[in-house]
């Protein structure tokens, strides 16, 4: 049998890929948008529901950046209430570790696999930034050297929490009196670098156990930290030779946690255009590539790798003659800088625009945000078939760029075709998140010292391991 | 009938108020942990028309003891977390306001200031919050994060204990005021789309909260466009003058624990007097008087169900807030006299769920209806709008506009 694609339904994000000035756009807040995207997903039999966060509105030069869609609802309220309008789909979110407490994330994710009868995931995401810590009683404190320490022991914690209830320890026997089976439910103790808690958790183990642990990021300390506590990678779309050297090492990093390259997905993130031809589903890239850079959002963009303020420039007019501003003092905030060498990127789009004979805007959108997959709904489903037979991938996290219907023709027209190849369910047979990607139970010995001290010396990493 | 003459909510926790409840349910205990369990309670609190339900919270496992656990197995132990629980039951209800509980001792207002936001935009306009205070040592041990002494009752008196809790209560205080600010950060006509200017909002209606305080400083705005209320309904549960302060200052809606009418119209003063001290503008508090009640069809099958729960219990059940034993015919003509003291409404604790809540719905709210003291259709709307509350105007726009 191939493989079985995995698929997820990414909420459209707050960057310039959401076309928001399409007479088709929806509102990005009201409930309505994410019940039809979540229905749209669970009819087309996919895996589950993503929504991505951001904890402070982005800026650039120190005021809210206004072209892109902004605003957005809390995650996890958002996906408890998901839960009520959908059965099988898995929900799935990002929480920062980096602004929460263990005690409390934890709490809310074994409360919302209960809610969704074991539907949970959660996307661990670490911040550095001043910027954002700005929101919270923590600040911008961690040092980005820490970053994955904190989320290591974050996730371990969070994993000792969850199974701080066994199975079975709420009994609720009316005849004998005894609700719990044991006097001390919940009872954890840990006493690490970075959290030192103790106490009593108060939600009972949820239907998986553990819910599903995603990790974004390419970056070796990020490919580490996937391979010792990760169940999927939502990771960088690139070509097929890319996706594979990514894909190979990622999955060799396993056995040394102990783990079987089955035990961890990689599911890139990516972008689709259909048509009914190649050609007409070409047109179509090229226009909402268009309506994606705006003249302003040209201009805009342009300065995130110029770093200077350009909006004297004409959209239409050529690129900047000057060099781009490479000293620390940066336009933007609330986003990542993409550009390792500016003044490299801006002399090899001068030299496109140049022999293209391109303006700004026209370069902007030649160079940037190209949709992952163009064509027939034909094509379409044999190349994310390739994709994931080739071991590229195990599946996809599809990013629309409409709210909120951008997912009805994938799932009218291409999820039939991957179906047909025998490739995708054609119904749910399992209830839980971790059923449909096929992991297994959670693995309980994870957290016992013996076991943590085993995989971080034999990584090398030197991990703090979880005391008893 | 524009505005109900009483306010009529149920606060939801575990199996119902007396810890010996889950003995004598009519329901699996093991389901007290399923959206299903919860979300079958609300639909009846709705078939009976009441303004709103409270969902219990605290970020500690359930004790007899003033603080750290007590090692009890008789009594329901664990909890979900009440904001997700709302959150899970709003899409299934569509009148009844919900009114999850947080600690402002140890969450992050601005987590919790967007996560009501949203409960408030699933609901279209039917979210609440409870803040209240940690004041427990074992539950500040779960984040590690502050040193509270043990929480003894025969301290409370201590200098030192009473500067902690007037802390604690200013830290709430704090806390609203962030969430406040944040619910505000957006106007309402933020999002413009406007295709000319490449322009998704206009950011001159969007606004820093820019809050600094003793405990935590908050930039903003908030992630989340403003929510459908404007402000979400914020309720407190108060026993004393330090949180009758804190109610008059920060909330729209006091819990208050009256044993009788007499002391509830002495409650319903001082609070009225708090109000004054703070300078409340805006809408006055709206009290709800807290009642646990344990309903029959008559006074002996009442008393024979409450003398069942105490042998089970071991003794009488020792409680905050007033109890009600009797029929429900009984209760409406006790509100309607403790009403007459200045309370807007009540908010009664069930006894056991969910025999008491279908008591309360299908019983005790057509009493009060014969009494003309009950509404007999949603009128529509927001919660705001159910408790006579207007839509505040946004404390930027009346700034940008002046």
């Amino acid at each position: 049998m191939p493989k079985q694609i995995i698929l997820a339904a990414h909420f459209p994000g707050v960057n310039n890929q959401t076309v928001w000035s399409d007479p088709e756009s929806g509102s990005q807040i009201d409930f309505a948008s994410f019940v039809h995207l979540a229905r749209t997903a669970e009819r087309g039999k996919f895996d589950f529901f993503f929504l991505a966060e951001g904890l402070r509105l982005r800026e650039q030069h120190g005021q809210i950046y206004d072209l892109d869609v902004v605003g957005r609802p809390d995650s996890l309220t958002v996906l408890a209430a998901l839960a009520a309008v959908t059965s099988r789909l898995g929900l799935a979110g990002t929480m920062n570790a980096t602004f929460r407490e263990p005690y409390e994330l934890a709490r809310q994710l074994a409360t919302l696999d209960h809610l969704s009868a074991g539907r949970a995931g959660w996307n661990v995401v670490t911040s550095s930034d001043a910027f954002t810590g700005e929101n919270f009683r923590r600040g911008g404190f961690l040092d980005h050297g820490l970053r994955y320490e904190r989320a290591a022991e974050f996730v371990r914690v969070a994993r000792r929490l969850w199974d701080s209830w066994p199975a079975g320890a709420v009994l609720g026997d009316q005849l004998t009196g005894r609700f719990v089976r044991e006097p001390d439910p919940g009872a954890f103790a840990h006493h690490g670098e970075q959290f030192d808690i103790a106490g009593h958790f108060t939600v009972p183990r949820s239907p998986q156990g553990h819910p599903v642990v995603i990790q974004a990021g390419d970056s070796p300390q990020g490919r580490e930290f996937a391979a010792a506590e990760a169940d999927a990678i939502f990771s960088r779309h690139g070509t097929l030779e890319a996706g594979q050297a990514f894909y190979a090492d990622v999955k060799s990093r396993l056995v040394r946690y102990g783990r079987s390259p089955d035990d961890l997905k990689i599911i890139p993130g990516v972008t689709f255009v259909l048509g009914d031809t190649d050609a007409e589903a070409q047109e179509r890239a090229r226009h909402i590539r268009r309506q994606q850079v705006s003249p302003q959002t040209a201009i805009r963009l342009l300065e995130q790798v110029w770093n200077r303020d350009l909006s004297g420039y004409d959209p239409d007019g050529p690129l900047p003659a000057e060099d781009p501003d490479v000293s620390d003092r940066s336009v933007i905030a609330g986003r990542t800088r993409m550009h390792a060498d500016p003044v490299d990127t801006a002399r090899k789009w001068r030299e496109l625009a140049e022999a293209k004979g391109l303006g700004i805007r026209e370069l902007v959108i030649e160079v940037t945000g190209r949709q992952s997959f163009i064509g027939s709904p034909e094509r379409v489903a044999g190349e994310l078939d390739h994709f994931v037979q080739s071991d590229a991938a195990d599946g996809f996290i599809l990013v629309p760029h409409l709210t909120p219907g951008g997912l009805d023709e994938f799932v009218d027209r291409v999820v039939p075709l991957l179906q047909e190849r025998g490739v995708f369910r054609t119904e749910y047979t399992t209830t839980t998140l971790r059923g449909h990607l096929g992991l297994g139970p959670p693995r309980a010995g994870r957290v016992t010292p013996g076991h943590v001290d085993a995989a971080g010396a034999a990584a090398g990493a030197g991990r703090p391991a979880v005391p008893a | 009938m524009p505005h109900p003459p009483l306010h009529l909510a149920v606060a939801l926790d575990g199996a119902g108020w007396h810890p010996a409840a889950w003995r004598v349910a009519a329901v699996e205990p093991g389901t007290l942990f399923s959206a299903g369990y919860w979300a079958g309670l609300v639909a009846e609190a709705e078939r009976g028309l009441l303004d709103f339900v409270t969902i219990e919270d605290s970020l500690d496992l359930q004790s007899t003891r003033p603080d750290g656990p007590d090692g009890r197995t008789d009594q329901v132990r664990g909890r979900l977390d009440a904001v997700l629980l709302a959150a899970r039951i709003a899409p299934l209800t569509s009148h009844i306001g919900l009114i999850p509980t947080t600690s402002t001792t140890h969450t992050e207002p601005f987590h919790v200031s967007t996560g009501i936001a949203t409960l408030d935009h699933v609901s279209s306009g039917r979210a609440g919050w409870r803040p209240r205070v940690s004041a427990r040592r074992s539950e500040a041990a779960h984040f590690g994060r502050r040193e509270l002494p043990e929480l003894r009752p025969d301290r409370l008196d201590e200098p030192g204990y009473v500067q902690l809790v007037g802390d604690l209560f200013a830290e709430a205080a704090d806390a609203v005021e962030v969430v406040r600010r944040l619910w505000d950060s957006w106007q309402d006509d933020a999002v413009i789309r406007d295709v000319s200017t490449g322009r998704f909002v206009d950011r001159d209606r969007l606004h820093y909260a820019d809050f600094r305080g003793r405990w935590f400083s908050v930039k903003g705005p908030s992630i989340v466009p403003r929510p459908p209320q404007g402000q979400p309904v914020v309720a407190a549960l108060a026993h004393s003058s330090v949180p009758y302060a804190f109610a008059a200052g920060s909330a729209d809606v006091v819990f208050v624990t009256p044993s009788d009418a007499a002391q509830a119209e002495a409650i319903v003063t001082e609070v009225r007097a708090a109000e004054e001290t703070v300078g409340r503008t805006g809408a006055p508090l709206r009290i709800l008087a807290d009642l646990t009640v344990l309903l029959d069809e008559d006074d002996s099958t009442a008393r024979r169900l409450r003398d069942r729960l105490t042998g089970l219990h071991g003794g009488e059940f020792d409680s905050d807030a007033a109890s009600f034993t009797g029929t429900p015919g009984r209760l409406a003509e006790q509100l309607g006299q403790w009403r007459r003291v200045g309370l807007d409404g009540f908010r009664l604790r069930p006894a056991v769920l969910p025999h008491d809540l279908t008591a309360i719905t299908r019983q005790l709210v057509p009493a009060l209806r014969d009494r003309g003291l009950f509404r007999d259709a949603y009128p529509g709307g927001t919660l705001r709008d159910l408790l006579g509350l207007p839509r505040p105007a946004n404390r930027y726009a009346a700034v940008a506009s002046a």
